[in-house]
């Protein structure tokens, strides 16, 4: 048991420095470097120089990328150059907005998804499953700019109920932030709900048929009893993944949404990052968001571990 | 494909229709995979005639026509330029399609292969091209499709390339399990024993067999590659303009949402029904195939 945790930790942090090395290769992949591009038009020979000298860009690439390893490490994650600050304090609020965004959409995404789940399972092939599945699907595929415009049309512009744009500074305070993103989180919830549902529904149906739930009821069980005490706990397990799977993906491609609704987050300040090609900040933000997709993935892998027995004595 | 086989003396011929007409059959049961068919078929009809039915030139502006509400003229009204919105959305998602499609074969081709070659060679190989796969699968997908398209270019054969490298490695994975499926199973072994070379046993015994898996999820990554392509479109990483697209156009079109909302729904409209349809038919195909779709997210 504790090697199999080791051995994850180890394969976590391994991928992570292949991450970190992949990343650096394609962004020194794109044509230029932060200097012409922050110069922009205006750059001349001696500026750039000038620029290069101060940033260490004339350093060969594997000097550069062990310099920036080593300053990682130590929890130094550089300094941006376009923006002219240390990549901790341009990512710092962006990132607490994006969180907060996410949390909200699992607050409210997690549970609905597991109720709608069950009952989708239960009702297979009936009504309320077919309707439930059908919009999960349409949930599930739609683009998230598509159903996010439809949302502020719906609910910004036809009915005047919430702002179509977030507009906050991205220093905000949380309180200050929430009443201006409740259509941001309503479309996260929607798409994250639609993803996690559909496996739900489609375990809880595997489930439902396993002898033992039969058993339950022939004995007598009462249903709701079956459901909730019998059944629920086996489906939960392999839709644990899934979950996180999900909240990694979201918080991959949360970028568009962020766009759409003008979101101070670390998505859209990923896009900006990739313009300007600010190396540091863009490495930062790849291994913060690749970190949480390794990290989330490790904790749903020990605790599917840790909740199901027959798994322990297994390997790998 | 028939079968001879020796019963108690008698010979016995069990007629057994190809795999493919019986998926085939399973399919055309399923009213969700038939409406999602439809939908693909009339999406790639449309494709091609498309340039031969529009009403009006998609790229034709209009001064004095700008941001009009549909009418008999302008079915879903006019953009900001005045351009039709109804002949825009007809031949909009064109490259998308075109794009699409071929990267979908692409990642087939390449997450296939070397999935199964990862499956069947086993050892450190296996073991270091994982990592690098499981490397790529953490970075965000919109950081990586923005990345390459950055260094190399919108056109669309980059994207092309693009789309069926980034989604290729989505597939090793898949491939790669089904292949772990198979490389114990007698056929496989027996051909070790024989003596066959690797590039044999990899395309004549293991390809086949992993072939339905790769075409399910191949069905499901085609759905998510136009998920990506139309994303990239709208944060403006798309196919240059003059060119229509669907994701260009919801963007551009936001700006007057409010007075002209088909403007965006016309689009909108398109892309959804093209992205629904292929999603409801590789669900059924998947059935269809006797395959339980993989549930996960895109990645």
């Amino acid at each position: 048991m504790t090697m199999l945790i080791a051995r994850r930790f180890l394969l976590a942090i391994i991928t992570l420095f292949i991450i970190s090395l992949l990343v650096f290769i394609g962004i020194e992949a794109l044509p230029g470097d932060a200097a012409t591009a922050y110069l922009g038009q205006s750059a001349t020979e001696e500026s750039l120089k000038a620029l290069r000298e101060e940033f260490g860009l004339n350093a060969p690439a594997h000097q550069r990328y062990l310099t920036w390893l080593g300053n990682f490490l130590h929890g130094d994650m550089g300094e941006s150059m376009a923006r002219r600050k240390p990549v901790s304090e341009v990512i710092g609020n962006q990132f607490r907005n994006t969180v907060v965004l996410a949390v909200a959409a699992s607050i409210f995404g997690i549970p609905l998804a597991i109720v709608l789940g069950v009952l989708t399972g239960l009702t297979r092939d009936k009504w309320p499953d077919f309707v439930l599945s059908f919009l999960a699907i349409l949930g599930m595929t739609l683009p998230g700019f598509v159903t996010a415009t439809v949302l502020v049309y719906l609910f910004s512009i036809r009915v005047k109920w919430f702002p179509a744009i977030a507009m906050v500074p991205s220093d905000a305070s949380v309180s200050e932030v929430l009443p201006t993103i409740i259509l941001p989180i309503i479309t996260l919830t929607l798409v994250m709900t639609a993803h996690i549902l559909r496996l739900v529904r489609t375990s809880m149906i595997d489930v439902l048929a396993g002898d033992y739930v039969q058993m339950a009821h022939l004995k007598g069980v009462p249903l709701a009893r079956v459901i909730f005490l019998h059944a629920l706990p086996n489906a939960m397990l392999p839709t644990i993944n899934v979950i996180a799977l999900t909240i990694a993906w979201l918080l991959g491609g949360v970028a568009i949404i962020e766009t759409v609704f003008n979101y101070p987050g670390i998505g859209k300040l990923m896009i900006n990052a990739i313009g300007d090609q600010d190396l540091a900040l863009v490495q930062a933000i790849a291994m913060i968001l690749a970190g949480i997709y390794v990290g989330v993935n490790l904790i749903a892998d020990l605790l599917t571990l840790f909740l199901n027995p027959r798994l322990r004595t297994m390997r790998r | 494909m028939t079968a001879d086989t020796q019963v108690a003396g008698q010979s016995v011929v069990i007629k057994r229709r190809s795999p493919l007409l019986e998926t085939w059959d399973n399919l055309r049961r399923s009213w969700s995979g038939m409406i999602g068919l439809t939908l693909i078929v009339l999406h790639l009809v449309l494709a091609l005639i498309s340039p031969l039915i529009v009403p009006h030139d998609p790229l034709e502006m209009n001064s004095k026509n700008r941001s009009v509400a549909p009418s008999m003229e302008h079915w879903f009204g006019t953009d900001k330029l005045g351009r039709d919105v109804f002949s825009r959305s007809l031949v909009g998602g064109r490259v998308a399609l075109a794009v699409t499609v071929l990267a979908t074969a692409l990642a087939m081709t390449w997450g296939g292969l070397s999935g199964i070659l990862m499956g069947f060679l086993g050892g450190w190989v296996d073991e270091v091209a994982l990592r690098i796969v499981d490397a790529l699968l953490a970075i965000p997908w919109l950081l990586v499709l923005l990345i390459i398209v950055s260094a190399f270019g919108t056109d669309a054969w980059i994207q092309t390339l693009t789309f069926g490298f980034t989604y290729g490695y989505t597939m090793i994975r898949v491939a790669r399990a089904a292949t772990l499926d198979y490389v114990t199973h007698d056929f496989v072994l027996s051909a070790r024993a024989r003596g066959e070379r690797k590039q044999t046993i990899v395309l004549k015994e293991l390809f086949p067999n992993v072939r339905d898996v790769l075409l399910v999820d191949g069905a499901m990554n085609w759905s998510w590659m136009l998920l990506g392509f139309s994303s990239l479109s709208f944060l403006g990483f798309g196919v240059p303009p003059p060119t229509p697209d669907w994701g260009y156009m919801i963007a551009i079109n936001r700006e007057i949402l409010a007075n002209q909302p088909w403007a965006v729904f016309g689009p909108a409209l398109m892309l959804s029904t093209l992205i629904v349809g292929i999603n409801l038919f590789a669900d059924a195909f998947a059935k269809a195939m006797g395959l339980d779709r993989s549930q996960g997210a895109p990645v």
